[in-house]
């Protein structure tokens, strides 16, 4: 077989192609190193402070889509195909400031400048896609960009003012989409790509079916999908990942369907990529999606890859679970299906073979008799991992709990359900104290530890309380008034 | 360069940081982004992995085996003096030969061709030490023995014993306060290129060059005048790199000398974190006396604080403290003590208030305790006893407080939040919702400005006017963000009576001014901006002189305004007139002095004026916890902040949002956690949580007190600003304490500790409904 060995893509204006790109080469030091554009910064390398925010358009089916990410967690290999926008792209020719340039200026949105391209890329990206926004939806945006002077409030006024100096119609990134599609286009292949030194290979495969073959030839690989992870393997524990294979470009691994009752996501949809279909489906999940990490690790991270690294603390495993989804691993041709609970054996241990991986995620869409929730506990509200995250689902059906699913993260080795808290539901009449045996029983179910993130008193006490709140909440007369974010 | 009738940039006036252009498009140069000459290698630091243990040696042969490595320095290739203690104690070593005191010290630095290669072979050493028993908080320390790192001060004013022996009331209590890590977005760096002789030049991103200037020449064995410190800019200090940068700065000069080559070394985030020094955190014993109205008889107080494992600015952070302990507040009689304890930890060091904030929350910890012992709103409380009035006027460093602007500046916030309607509103809300609960609070701060180190207090500039009219300025402040340089231009610009635009603001180097001061407590512009406006009032002096003589009319006669110069009847461009005055040979360059007046300290007596002036504000804030989880959200912030005039009122404010912001997070979401073996835990921005966009109040009203003005003579009568605004966030932290405090009818005060995370929050809930 041939394979391809460059990495190719459109760097700002430029066609670049790249030979010998090992696994573990980070798109920021490329940028940075290799390329001198200094303006993306390195604040952290762990895509938690917003400073290496650049744009990574990818035709997607539905065309060109641009993105925030965190360039110091991706790799170069990953953008093969792909147009990387830096800050350096964003005045035009004539040397005039781009208008979120000018706003952020007017409004004195920067005082040091070091977190300030960051922003500029994030703000860029939220006006192409939302030309007015809402203060809310500027938080949001920015949820992954940190600034320790201004404490924010002139940037997000510069952001809200951001179309009083320019419409994205006129932006180049608009006016030149045709273009830049057809520039894209010429650079896509269906021949796999193999890039690297032997013992740090990128592997690119060219469909969901090669990278089944891809696993199968490196049944060790890492699988790279939004790096979100991955990214801190090499950047903070400075290990090579190869051989690994990079499936972000797999748009037949995003897609997002249902079939009658059952929401299937590909495993390699982002975050982002789930949102819609989660509103619709299930509403419950929109605003904790909302707190998973920062807009750019949306962009790039994965629901597949959330639940096949098997973190204890992942956001979305406990929730899924509780909805009951299953998950649909693939070997070669093989497929087999099982219970996202049962995924989970041990703390670092999943039940995935070499050269397995998640293909699908199965989510049953919830009955009219079912009452749901997600919370999440966190020091900090946004863009912070989980002390404690729930998924709950309750039947009721003429006032007596029928079924109940509850799971939690951050309170084992595993996300886990709590089965004593369930038990202590099921079959009982819909009450408070029906709610406070449950939330008794969590000491059952659990004995958690105590680290950075909380005690193991505080997690078992916010816990016990969550499901109270859940009580609380299903009633119109007190929902209200236990939500601090009705507002 | 139009000329108009007013100049751009006057002072007073809202001016653009002058960077802004170079930020938004990211052509502001940091140190990582000068372009290296050829040849260019990278260190990294080596460090140990326990908190506290004897060195009985390094096996570093893997690590010069690693493909890349071009060397390792350890103690042995110091050619000078190995240490970098600030304050000369020597207590600071560049690598430490016998003995590991913190777990993450530097012992050795790998220098190699790239940086990744020094990353992945600093890893491969293998230390061999044998553990001691560590003490990693200064109550554990005062447990285990431990000395002092240095000198603890006290503070003494009245009869104490007798006064508390007099009491009807008293309390006593103890507060933990936690430090702070600076989490500027741009880390440590240092970019030494070697030069011939014993030359060295350094950019790096220090708050104080020539400190890193003498401490480079003191591990180098040369005099400063053989090394050059360059900063032109820095991505944020906070205090964070007013002594930290001497080890960066060392390195890379020690290896850019031994290797003829230039080294540039550059932490990653977690190593920044854990090898250099943060706020102190502190755990205070109160002891306070009142009479049935809730007036303040005496105060004792001991303030404990983790200083790591040597001195460095340990001494000047804990007096700060101390000095603050009073806030607004007038003491009758007052004994405080500071224990500025050794601990197996890093060296904390300066941060944005410089131990001041932890004084001053003592204080108001102390009128909580009051206000609900007596049943009174914490306001009334303050308010009883703030300085003013007959014999109220004398801090506990016997310093006169006479230029007190509480009574209006208070009265104003109080008026413009609506504080006592909306304490109502709080206290009728809470009685009727049971899982959320609402808090408010209105917290004053006062705040002495000056270094306590009497002749820190001075500062230099150069200013040169070239013979096409253009000016060239520097000075001996650093530009972190804060907007120094612009507010400096402005003084030139408004002197000169000409456009900001003419004059370049230049980097800052050790070459054009000596001996400077560290930019640091508040007193950049104060400073540097008088030495800047000696250096062109002496040009001016000079070019009147010339005119007058040249033209023949009298000195009073020759004006500047407005980028033109009046003689008599004859008006000149300034371009035109600094051409004649050139060709006329007149010195058009001159180095300007200043240092600031009044102040004194004998540290022994506890007495002097160390302050030149105080600055003052307050702040109203207002919170909701979710009484099921201690989850919270600020709902309104209102803040109104004394910078006396201001120079550049949208800085200025850009401060006061910004130093609250900073001054929440502290007492809020950041948490340092440190483990049993003494590893910090929370070293990156994934488990450290600064305030986010979306953790800022969800109203924000903020204000200069635009009728203040300075009474001292500092530049345009304007005050300092960069720390006083970070102790408002004090608002927050008693709002969510009345909030608490609410689950048990106000009737006891919650003794929250800091920072008051969700758990802190949740936990003080569930102690209060235990009637603990």
């Amino acid at each position: 077989m041939t394979h391809r060995t460059d990495i190719r893509f459109i760097l700002n204006g430029t066609e670049m192609s790249v030979p010998d790109v090992a696994a573990s080469q980070t798109l920021l030091d490329y940028l940075r190193l290799n390329r001198r554009l200094t303006g993306t910064k390195e604040g952290c390398a762990e895509g938690d402070c917003g400073a290496c925010t650049v744009l990574v358009g990818r035709l997607t089916d539905t065309g060109l889509v641009y993105a925030p990410v965190n360039a110091c967690i991706r790799f170069l290999a990953s953008v093969d195909g792909c147009h990387v926008v830096t800050v350096e792209h964003l005045s035009g020719a004539d040397g005039r400031l781009h208008p979120v340039q000018q706003a952020m200026i007017d409004h004195h949105g920067s005082q040091c400048g070091f977190c300030t391209p960051g922003f500029v890329m994030s703000l860029y990206a939220l006006w192409m896609q939302t030309p007015e926004p809402t203060e809310a939806q500027v938080e949001t945006a920015v949820q992954g960009n940190l600034c320790r002077c201004t404490g924010y409030e002139p940037i997000i006024r510069a952001a809200v003012a951001v179309s009083r100096y320019g419409t994205p119609a006129s932006d180049h990134l608009t006016t030149e989409r045709e273009t830049m599609t057809a520039r894209l286009q010429s650079l896509q292949s269906d021949e796999r790509l193999v890039s690297g030194p032997e013992d740090d290979l990128s592997v690119i495969p060219s469909s969901v079916d090669d990278l089944a073959d891809c696993l199968l030839a490196y049944p060790d690989a890492t699988i790279v999908a939004g790096a979100t992870d991955v990214g801190l393997w090499v950047t903070k524990f400075m290990r090579n990942i190869g051989p690994a294979i990079f499936t972000a470009h797999l748009n037949a691994l995003k897609t997002i369907d249902h079939q009658d009752t059952t929401l299937l996501i590909g495993a390699g949809a982002s975050y982002t990529d789930c949102q819609d279909a989660l509103s619709r489906h299930l509403p419950h999940l929109s605003r904790y999606w909302d707190r998973i990490a920062g807009w750019q690790v949306r962009n790039m991270g994965t629901v597949g890859g959330n639940i096949a690294n098997g973190s204890p603390i992942g956001d979305t495993p406990p929730v899924l679970i509780a909805l009951g989804a299953e998950i649909v691993l693939r070997r070669g041709n093989a497929r087999r299906t099982i219970a996202l609970e049962k995924f989970f054996v041990d703390y670092g241990k999943q039940d995935r073979a070499p050269g397995e991986f998640v293909e699908t995620i199965r989510i049953p869409i919830p009955g009219p008799n079912t009452l749901n929730a997600a919370y999440k506990i966190s020091k900090r509200r946004d863009e912070d991992i989980s002390s404690v995250a729930v998924g709950i689902q309750i039947t009721v059906e003429d006032g007596r709990i029928t079924q109940s699913r509850i799971a939690f993260g951050g309170m084992a080795a595993t996300p886990k359900r709590a089965v004593a808290a369930e038990d202590a539901l099921q079959g009982q009449i819909w009450s408070a104290d029906v709610f406070d045996a449950a939330a008794k029983a969590l000491a059952e179910d659990f004995a958690p530890l105590s680290d950075w993130r909380a005690s193991a008193e505080y997690r078992m006490l916010s816990a016990q309380n969550l499901l109270r709140r859940f009580f609380l909440e299903q009633d119109v007369a007190t929902t209200a008034a236990v939500q601090l974010e009705t507002a | 360069m139009k000329d108009t009738h007013s100049i751009t940039g006057a002072a007073h006036t809202d001016r653009n940081h002058d960077s802004a252009i170079k930020h938004v498009t990211g052509r502001a140069d940091y140190t990582d982004d000068i372009a290296q000459p050829e040849g260019t290698l990278h260190a990294y630091l080596g460090v140990s992995d326990v908190a506290h243990a004897t060195l009985n040696g390094m096996d570093l042969s893997a690590v010069l085996a690693y493909p890349g490595v071009v060397g390792v320095l350890t103690a042995e290739d110091i050619p000078g003096v190995n240490d970098i203690s600030p304050t000369g104690l020597n207590d600071e070593p560049v690598f430490p030969t016998d003995k590991i005191q913190f777990h993450g010290q530097p012992l050795f630095a790998v220098v190699a061709e790239t940086r990744d290669a020094a990353r992945r072979a600093a890893e491969l050493a293998r230390i061999d030490c044998a553990p001691l028993q560590h003490a990693l908080d200064p109550i554990a320390a005062q447990e285990a023995g431990y000395p002092h790192v240095t000198a603890p001060l006290k503070l003494e004013r009245g009869d104490v014993d007798t006064a508390f022996a007099g009491t009807a009331n008293r309390i006593t209590g103890r507060m933990a306060i936690g430090g702070q890590d600076h989490m500027y977005l741009e880390g440590h760096i240092a970019f030494a290129i070697p030069g011939e002789d014993d030359d060295v030049i350094v950019h790096c991103s220090t708050q104080h060059p020539s400190e890193a200037q003498h401490m480079v020449a003191h591990v180098l064995g040369v005099p400063s005048n053989a090394v050059v410190v360059n900063v032109r800019r820095m991505g944020g200090g906070f205090g964070g790199k007013e002594s930290q940068m001497n080890l960066f700065c060392a390195v890379a000069a020690i290896a850019a000398k031994k290797y003829g080559r230039a080294v540039k070394i550059r932490p990653d985030r977690d190593q920044d974190m854990t090898a250099t020094g943060k706020r102190h955190d502190f755990v205070v014993d109160y002891d306070v006396a009142f009479d049935d109205a809730g007036r303040i008889e005496a105060v004792g107080g001991t303030f404990a604080a983790r200083c790591g494992f040597s001195a460095d600015l340990s001494g000047p952070v804990t007096d700060r403290a101390l000095f603050h302990a009073d806030n607004a507040y007038f003491y009758p009689h007052v004994r405080l003590t500071s224990r500025p304890m050794k601990t197996n930890t890093v060296s904390n060091t300066a941060f944005r208030g410089f131990g001041g904030p932890q004084g001053v929350i003592v204080a108001e910890r102390m009128i909580e305790e009051i206000a609900y012992a007596t049943g009174q709103d914490p306001l009334d409380v303050r308010k009883a006893n703030f300085y003013g009035g007959e014999g109220r006027n004398l801090t506990p460093y016997h310093q006169e407080v006479d230029d007190n602007i509480f009574d209006r500046l208070v009265s104003e916030l109080e008026d413009s939040a609506a504080y006592r309607q909306r304490r109502k509103d709080i206290v009728a809300f809470n009685e009727t919702s049971p899982v959320l609960k609402k808090g408010i609070a209105l917290t004053p701060v006062k705040f002495g400005i000056s270094f306590t180190a009497t002749w820190y207090n001075q500062a230099g500039a150069l200013v040169h006017v070239y013979n096409d009219g253009s000016i060239h300025l520097n000075h001996g402040g650093t530009e972190m963000g804060q907007g120094l340089n612009t507010k400096v231009a402005q003084v030139v610009a408004e002197a000169f009576q000409v456009n900001f635009e003419r004059i370049k603001i230049t980097k800052t180097t050790t070459e054009k001014v000596p001996n400077t001061s560290a930019t640091a407590a508040s007193s950049g512009t104060d400073l540097n901006g008088m030495a800047a406006l000696n250096a062109v009032e002496q040009i001016k002096e000079r070019l009147v002189a010339f005119a007058a003589d040249h033209w023949g009319v009298a000195a009073e006669l020759v004006r500047f305004a407005a980028n033109q110069v009046h003689i008599g009847d004859l008006t000149l461009t300034f371009d035109a007139f600094i051409k004649q005055a050139y060709l006329a040979r007149v010195q058009l360059s001159a180095a300007g002095f200043y240092k600031t007046p009044k102040i004194h300290w004998d540290r022994e007596k506890g007495q002097g004026r160390p302050f030149y002036y105080y600055a003052y504000g307050a702040a109203c804030s207002e919170v909701t916890i979710d009484t099921l989880t201690g989850e919270y959200r600020v709902e309104r912030t209102d803040i109104l902040h004394d910078v006396g005039r201001s120079l550049n009122p949208a800085l200025d404010k850009g401060q006061v949002e910004g130093a609250f912001i900073q001054g929440m997070g502290w007492l809020t979401t950041e948490e340092l956690w440190w483990d049993d073996a003494g590893r910090l835990r929370t070293h990156a921005p994934s488990t450290y949580k600064i305030p986010l966009a979306s953790d800022r109040p969800r109203v924000f009203n903020v204000k200069l007190a635009d009728w203040s003005e300075n009474r001292e003579l500092t530049i345009k009568r304007s005050k300092a600003v960069g720390e006083p605004p970070f102790m408002l966030g004090i608002s927050v932290f008693e709002a969510l304490s009345m909030a608490v405090a609410s689950v048990a009818d106000y009737k006891r005060c919650p003794r929250l500790d800091a920072p008051a995370t969700p758990e802190r929050v949740l936990m003080a809930v569930a102690r209060m409904r235990d009637g603990g």
